[in-house]
């Protein structure tokens, strides 16, 4: 529509393919000149229709499909499963391998949030912060591969415990990468995080309110940027994180960004890494020896019942809600992921701001197609 | 749980029903009249204060007749959870819309719509969220059929017998 | 050089001047020195392919570099697996590509619906949608591989007689798949 000094709407098309849109998501941009006036997602281009091929697997094949739901963050999916399967089972996980599941969880966290943050870096123009990060993945995924084979997609946790025990010297590495990790993390810290046209391309910008955040159901560092502190790991914990110490980043404290805005965001993200490797460390110590794997029935066939299990991601919340109606194959099973509910977000806090903006809100809310899609 | 079954027992008397026998976490079954004022009394009183939506799907429930729509809800305030379903026909599936409850409930109905066929009334935006507009069918439900080809690219390779 | 039996079969053109044969060969040299892929990626495999053009697997040492529009891209990479509603966007990006282009079908997905195959919103193949030069299996494919497919287009690169094929004629667009509809 053009109003009386003659400008119009303009409706524009921003992906599925886009090198800024994390992954195949698209967004239709009406803006007025470069101030956008709503950004409409439009989404699906990546559903496989998981749910549905989960009626057809049994428990433990699906564990791969659970992998690909969030491919960066792998172990965290697979370990939801497994808690809801081994609930509904009531089967007791070993103590060792409790505590691997939170080795490989964490591990996964940095590796995920290295996408993340070079991602971001990438998106507003910096790619070297990119590459370097990039180079701790790679270590990472050489530690996943001496431990269960697959470098991306795990499929390492299973009904009762994880498919596989530390190998010989694995530990020791585990060790080495996190006792280097702390002088990593300063290196990207001088090299990007407080630079000035980072910091300015996202102070301020796409803020969340802490009511809104709730309100639209925003779960992990996008929750807790906006100022709300709360972490599965620390106020529901599960697994083996009883016992372990370690701090949650809120957002707007510290006067670092603002709370709710990109800025914080990249440094509630930042700073979960180096919470990560105090975990891990302390992880490492309380490594008891044990079997691996509890004790099953043959069969795995949960009573019928249902059951909603969820873990801290490294994108917050996932969880799976699962429906038994006691056969071996499930009879429904729903996966809430937070991406899902971040780009839901996106229509709310789109408009004034400008077109970059929008590149920078979608990256600091790290939504990832695959889990909005399943 | 029991003070939140007295608080909704308080507004909704009998006409919740309570499942705590099965496996797994207990849920409670609300008539689709009542979803929206049950919903509604879950965020706001203050015994329960359930600010957060975890979770709004559906099951389609052949054997019953029925599709169930499921909502998973936690109190940041109160730190604790529940599960409240509503029971609609699976040949004409309407329920209440909770986008008035819970902004969150949007992107969740839309989802359940195009994957179940559930229309919501009062959702502001009703229309597909996974599969192309031009997509026939509620894939999710029970007895739905793959189709043999979509805008003419086949469903299986050509040469392959069918999984 | 490559053997005689890694060689691609590749149709000749009819009556190839004798004198254009070692302009083809320098045009080759220099095509397969700079293949700029479309930065592309649907789903794990794009991770990996990610990774593949970081330090460690470098494909940026063979020339190779990402570009964000199919205008100015020689290869596409199906990294990811492919839905019904992302396929004929493909296929627009597919035909965006000036010729000459190559695709490779980066991981089990894209080769053949993967591990998705019986899903009802997955193509069962890259090659339903485009024509494919390269088929890599792994789920996710790893760098190693995808180097070693992107060499693989380096051969075919090496023996197409592009020039003698092409000279004075404007290459035809591939068909696509019988039954698309017009508007896309």
């Amino acid at each position: 529509m053009t109003d009386a000094v003659g400008r119009e709407e303009i409706v524009l098309n921003m992906g599925p393919h886009h090198p800024s849109t994390h992954g195949v998501l698209r967004f239709v941009v009406y803006t007025d000149g470069e101030i956008m006036r709503k950004a409409v997602p439009e989404v699906g281009y990546l559903h496989r229709g998981i749910e549905k091929l989960a009626e057809q697997t049994t428990y433990t094949s699906f564990i791969p499909y659970a992998d690909r739901i969030n491919y960066l963050e792998a172990v965290f999916a697979s370990q939801a499963w497994a808690m809801a399967v081994e609930r509904l089972l009531g089967v007791e996980v070993p103590k060792r391998a409790e505590v691997l599941r939170v080795i490989a969880a964490e591990l996964n966290r940095i590796a995920n949030h290295c996408i993340a943050l070079g991602c971001v870096a990438m998106d507003l123009g910096a790619y070297t912060p990119f590459i370097y990060l990039l180079r701790e993945r790679e270590t990472i995924n050489d530690l996943f591969e001496e431990l269960c084979g697959a470098r991306l997609t795990f499929n390492y946790a299973r009904v009762g415990g994880v498919s596989h025990d530390a190998p010989d010297g694995w530990l020791d590495k585990v060790g080495a990468f996190v006792a280097r990790f702390d002088k990593v993390m300063a290196e990207l810290h001088a090299l990007i995080s407080e630079n000035e046209i980072l910091v300015n391309r996202m102070l301020g910008v796409g803020v969340t309110c802490a009511a809104d955040a709730v309100a639209y159901g925003l779960v992990g560092p996008n929750l807790r940027a906006a100022g709300v502190d709360w972490d599965l790991r620390r106020d529901l914990p599960y697994s083996a994180y009883p016992g372990l110490d370690f701090a949650v980043p809120v957002g707007g404290r510290d006067g670092r960004g603002v709370a709710g805005d990109c800025y914080a965001r990249w440094v509630v993200r930042e700073e979960e890494m180096r919470q990560s490797a105090r975990l891990i460390r302390q992880a490492l110590a309380a490594l008891p020896d044990g079997p691996v794997m509890g004790e099953l029935p043959k069969k795995i066939k949960p009573p019928k019942g249902e059951v909603y299990a969820a873990v801290e991601g490294a994108r917050g919340e996932l969880g799976v809600y699962l429906v038994s109606d006691g056969s071996n194959t499930p009879y429904r099973a729903k996966w809430r992921s937070s991406s899902f509910s971040a780009m839901s977000m996106i229509e709310l806090i789109s408009p004034g701001l400008m077109i970059a903006d929008l590149v920078a809100v979608i990256a600091t809310l790290d939504t990832i197609a695959p889990e909005v899609d399943r | 749980m029991k003070e939140i079954r007295d608080a909704l027992a308080e507004r909704l008397g009998t006409e919740i029903e309570w499942h705590e026998d099965l496996a797994g976490d207990p849920f409670a079954v609300v008539p689709p009249g009542k979803w929206l004022e049950a919903c509604r009394a879950a965020r706001d009183d203050e015994r329960l204060s359930f600010d957060f939506l975890r979770n709004q799907t559906g099951t389609d429930v052949p054997a019953d007749e029925v599709i169930e729509v499921v909502v998973h809800l936690f109190s940041y305030k109160h730190r604790h959870a529940f599960v409240m379903k509503t029971r609609v026909s699976r040949t004409d599936p309407v329920a209440d819309s909770l986008v008035p409850v819970w902004p969150a409930a949007n992107w969740y109905e839309r989802e359940i719509y195009d994957l179940l066929g559930v229309r919501f009334t009062g959702h502001p935006d009703l229309r597909r969220l996974l599969l192309p507009e031009d997509w026939v069918g509620h894939p999710l439900r029970k007895d739905y059929a793959r189709p043999e080809s979509y805008q003419g690219i086949p469903t299986t390779r050509p040469g392959k017998e069918d999984r | 050089m490559s053997a005689p039996e890694d060689e691609v079969e590749i149709e000749r053109g009819p009556g190839v001047a004798v004198a254009v044969g070692p302009l083809d060969g320098l045009l080759n040299l220099c095509r397969k020195n700079s293949l700029w892929y479309l930065l592309f990626g649907t789903a794990c495999c794009a991770i990996e392919l990610m990774q593949t053009g970081g330090p460690r697997t470098d494909t940026d040492r063979f020339g190779f570099v990402f570009r964000p529009t199919p205008r100015q891209a020689d290869v596409l990479i199906l990294a990811g697996t492919i839905t019904y509603k992302m396929a004929s966007r493909i296929r627009r990006l597919y035909d965006q590509m000036p010729e000459p282009k190559y695709v490779i079908a980066m991981g089990s997905c894209a080769n053949t619906g993967g591990l998705f195959q019986a899903s009802y919103s997955v193509v069962n193949g890259g090659d339903l949608i485009v024509p494919v030069d390269i088929y890599l299996p792994g789920c996710p494919c790893r760098p190693e591989a995808l180097t070693e497919g992107l060499m693989l287009i380096q051969q075919k690169c090496e023996q197409e007689p592009w020039l003698a094929k092409a000279w004075g004629r404007t290459p035809e667009p591939a068909e696509p798949w019988p039954g698309r509809p017009r508007e896309c």
